[in-house]
């Protein structure tokens, strides 16, 4: 905590009305546009109300109806692919960028320009330019393909290709910004370790092994724990490129919460579910907490 | 950033010059490999925003064909034209920069005085209410949507500015990124002014502000940026095309015209163009902001 002294000679309520002026408007917005909604959406979770008729306690049915239904194991199925297809692709070609990247290069800031271009724009945008480029008939993707002589497949019409779209698109949009976390880690390296190692006869492979991978380990976990609670949340390329479909065989977690409440007006199921989206981010979490203490080398 | 070229291959220790000039040689190889490599990564970053340039001024049989071609045989205006006609273009984007720059504003002003609250005037309870400050960053926005668009409702605020802005225009991450640089600079400076008489607004507009650019800018960047692509909020709190912003018009322009792909990548490009100017003469504030913002929230 910050050891600030009090001002000499001030009077007490002259100090609270300034504390109200500098907190106050924050705390008013905080506590109508955060708390409140958050401690009605842990309520309202035990109910059932779609705003029309009177709400009406349920107790813990929510939860008990959620775990019996085969639309919530899909999608947290469905979530959980898209995470594991997703994180290890964006990791590895993100490190292998910024490792590119971190030569001593003249024209580094052009590459960061280039890279950074999907990092800033709106995933509505990204995802319809992903949906036009994985047309099956005229899209880039399957032309390019047809010239090394393979017939691309339906992507997001085929429900086994729709979620490799999604993660393909995902990939690209994020894969700037996984690179430049890593790059500004690799660059916090000291410079001895390298030198004592290559004295060593450590090189390419090696060296990335043992004195890169370790040392960039604080950096690599903390960019896994942001993908990681973003890639729960996924939604916003999956509603524009696939709506869920197509047979369902996308529909994700977030995209379950919406359809409920904006769809069919089961607000306290909705609400349910997002606290369970909460519980599943927050073990994880933990979890990694956990193992960053047992794994993560520090310089 | 300091020390950039540790990945530098280190010195040889050799005399022999035949090495030496394998070991130039071999470097030579390495570089241009690497530039190799960074260029075609970074083709794959730019390519499909080309795609989506050129395909905006392609003709409707042009975009349907088989063998596609990089630039449009006959280039037209007519995809923007017909946007502009069915949307209020300049109005969706008015409402996008009111959106984004009311949110990055509240963000700035209401955050730094809370900041300022909570790193320099000592009161009981400080502590603990920033604990649930902090906590409340670990409840995912999905959370809160639901009672939120209760909320709104209620107030008729449904399909409104004040609905579409206010529950973006506060958020502890702006307050804990704040405070940090608050509690990071120097005590004396504060005393030197409270001897001088100077009341706590004083020291916060000509002391504490000016000190904390870097935070600040950072602050600006992600409330900008995170205002201006947001989407499932806006989706569901605006009705009318008079209030929507870009995103949501974007995505609402693709279910009307779901095939016509040349209509639909003009739009893409009228949502993408403002924010990519802003980020191209800005680009270094970006960068910094995004990654540190990332590393410190």
């Amino acid at each position: 905590m910050a050891v600030v002294s009090k001002k000499v000679g001030e009077k007490n309520w002259v100090r609270r009305l300034w504390i109200t002026f500098f907190l106050g408007p924050h705390l008013i917005g905080m506590l109508v546009f955060l708390v409140i909604p958050i401690l009605a959406s842990f309520v309202l979770s035990f109910a059932e109300w779609d705003l029309l008729t009177p709400a009406r306690w349920l107790g813990l049915d929510n939860y008990a109806a959620l775990l019996g239904s085969a639309d919530f194991w899909d999608a947290l199925k469905h979530t959980f692919y898209f995470i594991f297809g997703y994180l290890p692709l964006v990791l590895v070609l993100g490190l292998g960028l910024a490792l590119l990247m971190n030569k001593n290069l003249r024209v580094r800031l052009v590459f960061r320009v280039a890279f950074f271009l999907p990092v800033v724009s709106a995933w509505v945008a990204v995802a319809l330019l992903w949906k036009w480029l994985l047309n099956p008939r005229y899209g880039l993707v399957n032309w390019l393909l047809g010239l090394v002589g393979i017939e691309g497949p339906g992507w997001i019409f085929d429900p086994n290709w729709a979620m490799p779209s999604i993660i393909l698109a995902s990939v690209w949009k994020d894969l700037g910004f996984v690179m430049m976390i890593l790059l500004a880690g690799l660059q916090g390296i000291a410079p001895d370790y390298y030198e004592a190692a290559s004295l060593d006869g450590a090189a390419g492979f090696r060296m990335l092994r043992s004195i890169t991978i370790p040392l960039l380990s604080p950096t690599i976990f903390f960019v896994v724990v942001i993908s990681l609670v973003n890639s729960f949340q996924v939604f916003d390329q999956v509603y524009v490129m696939t709506a869920g479909g197509p047979a369902g065989s996308t529909q994700v977690l977030v995209g379950e919460i919406v359809n409920n409440a904006f769809r069919y007006s089961r607000f306290g199921y909705a609400s349910a579910m997002s606290w369970v989206l909460f519980a599943l981010i927050f073990i994880v979490t933990l979890v990694q907490l956990w193992l960053q203490k047992r794994m993560v080398h520090y310089q | 950033m300091q020390a950039e070229n540790h990945g530098k291959p280190m010195t040889y220790i050799t005399s022999n010059p035949r090495t030496t000039n394998l070991a130039s040689t071999l470097k030579i190889v390495r570089t241009v490999l690497v530039y190799l490599a960074l260029v075609a990564a970074a083709l794959f970053a730019v390519f499909p925003f080309l795609w989506m340039l050129s395909t905006s001024f392609k003709t409707a049989s042009e975009v349907t064909t088989t063998s596609p071609t990089l630039f449009p045989a006959n280039p037209t205006l007519a995809n923007y034209a017909a946007i502009a006609d069915a949307f209020p273009v300049w109005r969706i984007l008015f409402n996008s920069v009111l959106v984004a720059v009311i949110t990055t504003l509240a963000q700035l002003l209401f955050s730094a005085m809370a900041a300022f609250a909570f790193a320099r005037i000592p009161f009981r309870g400080s502590g603990l209410l920033f604990v649930i400050y902090l906590a409340t960053l670990m409840i995912p926005s999905q959370v809160t949507i639901t009672p939120l668009f209760i909320l709104m409702t209620g107030l008729g605020w449904v399909n409104t500015y004040q609905g579409l802005i206010l529950p973006g225009a506060f958020s502890a991450f702006g307050v804990f990124l704040l405070r940090q640089s608050f509690l990071s600079f120097p005590k004396e400076y504060e005393e030197a002014a409270n001897l001088d008489g100077a009341s706590y607004w004083t020291v916060f507009l000509r002391l504490v502000l000016p000190l904390s650019g870097p935070s600040l800018a950072t602050l600006t960047v992600l409330s900008f940026m995170s205002a201006w692509n947001s989407f499932l909020w806006p989706l569901f709190v605006t009705r009318d095309a008079e209030i929507m912003t870009l995103p949501v018009a974007l995505a609402t322009l693709q279910g009307r015209w779901t095939t016509q792909w040349n209509l639909v990548m003009a739009g893409a490009v009228l949502a993408v163009l403002p924010i990519i100017t802003l980020y191209l003469c800005a680009q270094r504030y970006f960068v910094q902001g995004l990654t540190s913002g990332g590393l410190k929230g």
